[in-house]
């Protein structure tokens, strides 16, 4: 009978996501409860360096699939290789991080199993043995916990939720190469264009520093950049000034934009929308800054500073970087 | 170009979400539904792709009552044909299932392409499209910000983390629109009127065959509970000039949460 739990470790030009460790973890956590092993999947050209790095979080095993048609990312070559992996390992549940990536292949590979699939979640519990997956839903105004009732179940979980922890009990991974079937690609990825601007990705950043109608205009992104630098934080934005073309899409936090649940989100001269809060209410802290005290923002706020922002951040920014050099 | 559009009602972004006395749904009572924002550009992407490369537009829903206003509008919008999938069994479907129900109906309507949203919101799931590939054996491309139709090819541009991609891929295939995608239209009132005169078929497990599959995947997966998330602690109001606020704001994101 299937058993333990399989994650999908993602890579993108030799670097392994950090959500995937946090799977990884998460999986080894609950795997005790559940009942088996856990072992952890990589596909790709150029993966079999990477092992070394999945080694430390000390799953039982690694299978890995090293194949130069795996280079870039295709939903139906790595459709395939993946479902073999599944195949061997037999697993009861499979893990993935909830990125770009899984959102595109997860959902297919699943169907292949005519298995269920939890996307986007930020708390596995156990009971009766089995996993219970708690969601949010109606843009985080409302959670939905699920259980499953198959012999293989599919997770997909929020990247900055669960803990990455390396671990070690003194064994050592054995590591299993899986050979590619033949693969038939009918959509491929020819190009691939870095989003201008973008240090720091918004999904897996620890802080995040956004900035809404109220910094006044694009002009003044700079001021926002350069608390982003000196936090080492990823730079976010309300709707308003996406649709004003202050700034590009990618940035966009809420409903529909990206869902975010750093350490720390700043939100400067942003109202508070239930859409925005749609995509930051699961932050650990929040620090919102807004010259109406009203502000809708200010009900969910760790920290509120009534003021102007043009005149606060700067001050922040100097602040942090005075502590940071001492 | 025939082009099948999926069509998610939900309920309105604004909707204040209470939980229904079972706690395995939302209250239903006084939801006003609109498509998902999402299926709005995948509409506006067909009727476009229809003016420009000619053929037919087909919506289809799965849902309830609500389901049909929204496949209205989107009739009023330029589509030329819609299907309602409805059966007591599609009641608070997983991904799983409603992509067996739309596929089995758009499996033999020799669709060149399949056009969804990026996410139903509400369940937020972001799943059927590529469910919805699988099960019909094509290409996808998710997240799309970019279609190029040319000849039995397309192109888009998807949006990744940090990054836009291009895939290129043959037709039939399956596409899901993100914002970005195109600028959707009002219905007009002429389209309203003409909404009246389009045909919306409606459909149930039986006829679409998918009776057994729906039953068996849906007992695959269970509602433990819906909840309202906790609501957070009261927090702290950082009074005085700028320069001293910015002080207290970082001594305490160091000292108190601890998070720089
Ligand atoms: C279907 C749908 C989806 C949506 N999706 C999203 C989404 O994904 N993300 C999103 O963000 N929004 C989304 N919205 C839009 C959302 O409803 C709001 O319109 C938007 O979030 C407002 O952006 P804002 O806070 O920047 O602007 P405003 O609401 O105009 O707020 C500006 C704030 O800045 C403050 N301010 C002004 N000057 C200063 C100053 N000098 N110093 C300090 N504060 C100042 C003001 O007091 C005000 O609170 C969506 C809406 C709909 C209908
Ligand atoms: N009940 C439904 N009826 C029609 N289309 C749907 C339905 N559910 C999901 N879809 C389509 O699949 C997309 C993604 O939905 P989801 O996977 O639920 O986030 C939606 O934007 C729709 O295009």
């Amino acid at each position: 009978m299937a058993q333990g739990i399989l994650v999908f470790i993602e890579q993108r030009n030799g670097r392994i996501r950090k959500a995937s460790l946090e799977a990884l973890s998460e999986a080894i956590r609950k795997a005790k409860l559940v009942g088996g092993d856990v072992s952890a999947a990589i596909l790709g050209d150029g993966v079999q360096a990477l092992t070394a790095e999945i080694v430390k979080y000390n799953p039982a095993k690694i299978y890995c699939t090293e194949s130069a048609e795996l280079k870039e990312y295709a939903t139906e070559s790595y459709a395939d290789v993946l479902s073999e992996i599944i195949k061997k390992a037999d697993p009861r549940f499979v893990f993935a991080a909830n990125t770009a990536l899984s959102r595109d292949l997860i959902p297919r590979v699943a169907t292949r199993f005519d298995a269920p699939c939890i996307s986007d979640a930020v708390d596995i519990s156990v009971n009766d043995n089995s996993l219970e997956v708690t969601k949010p839903i109606y843009s985080a105004k409302a959670s939905g916990k699920f259980a499953f009732n198959n012999p293989i179940s599919f997770v997909t979980l929020r990247p900055n939720v669960f803990a990455a922890e390396p671990a070690s009990n003194g064994s050592q991974p054995v590591i299993e190469n899986v050979a590619a079937p033949p693969l038939n690609v009918r959509a491929k990825v020819t190009e691939t264009h870095a989003a201008t601007g973008t240090k720091i990705e918004l999904s897996e950043a620890s802080i995040v520093v956004s900035g809404g109608r109220g910094i006044k205009g694009p002009e003044n992104w700079g001021v926002l950049q350069n608390l982003c630098d000196v936090l080492g934080a990823a730079l976010g934005a309300s709707r308003a000034v996406v649709d004003a073309g202050w700034i590009d899409h990618q940035h966009q936090v809420g409903q529909t934009g990206k869902t975010v649940s750093p350490q720390l989100y700043i939100a400067c001269g942003i109202s508070g929308a239930m859409q925005h809060l749609a995509g930051m209410s699961s932050s650990k802290v929040i620090v919102a800054i807004n010259k109406d005290a009203d502000a809708p923002i200010f009900k969910l706020a760790t920290y509120s500073v009534v003021g102007d922002v043009l005149e606060i951040v700067p001050k922040i920014a100097e602040e942090v970087k005075r502590i940071n050099e001492n | 170009m025939k082009i099948a559009v999926c069509v998610k009602a939900v309920p309105d972004t604004e909707t204040k979400v209470a939980i229904g006395a079972d706690k395995k749904d939302i209250d239903r009572t006084g939801v006003r539904y609109i498509a998902s924002p999402y299926d709005e550009f995948a509409i506006e992407e067909a009727i476009r792709l229809k003016e420009k490369l000619g053929g037919e537009t087909v919506g289809f829903s799965l849902g309830g009552n609500e389901a049909v206003d929204v496949l209205r509008d989107a009739l009023a919008r330029g589509l030329d044909s819609a299907v309602h999938l409805k059966d007591d069994l599609f009641n608070n479907l997983d991904p799983l299932s409603t992509a067996k129900a739309l596929a089995a109906a758009i499996a033999d309507g020799g669709f060149d392409l399949i056009l969804c949203g990026q996410q139903g919101v509400g369940g937020d799931n972001n799943q059927v499209p590529a469910i919805l590939a699988e099960l019909l054996k094509l290409p996808q491309a998710t997240v799309v910000v970019k279609l190029e139709i040319d000849g039995p090819k397309f192109k888009a541009e998807r949006e990744i983390e940090g990054a836009h991609e291009m895939v290129e891929g043959t037709l039939p295939a399956v596409i899901s629109a993100q914002k970005g995608l195109n600028e959707p239209r009002y219905p007009s009132i002429k389209g309203v009127m003409a909404a009246r005169r389009k045909e919306i078929t409606t459909k149930d497990a039986a006829a679409l065959g998918v009776k057994d599959a729906i039953e068996s995947s849906k007992a695959k997966v269970r509602i433990v509970e819906f909840s309202l998330p906790p609501s957070r602690p009261q927090g702290k109001k950082i009074e005085g000039d700028a320069a001293s606020q910015a002080k207290e704001l970082v001594q305490l994101l160091r000292n108190e949460a601890r998070v720089i």
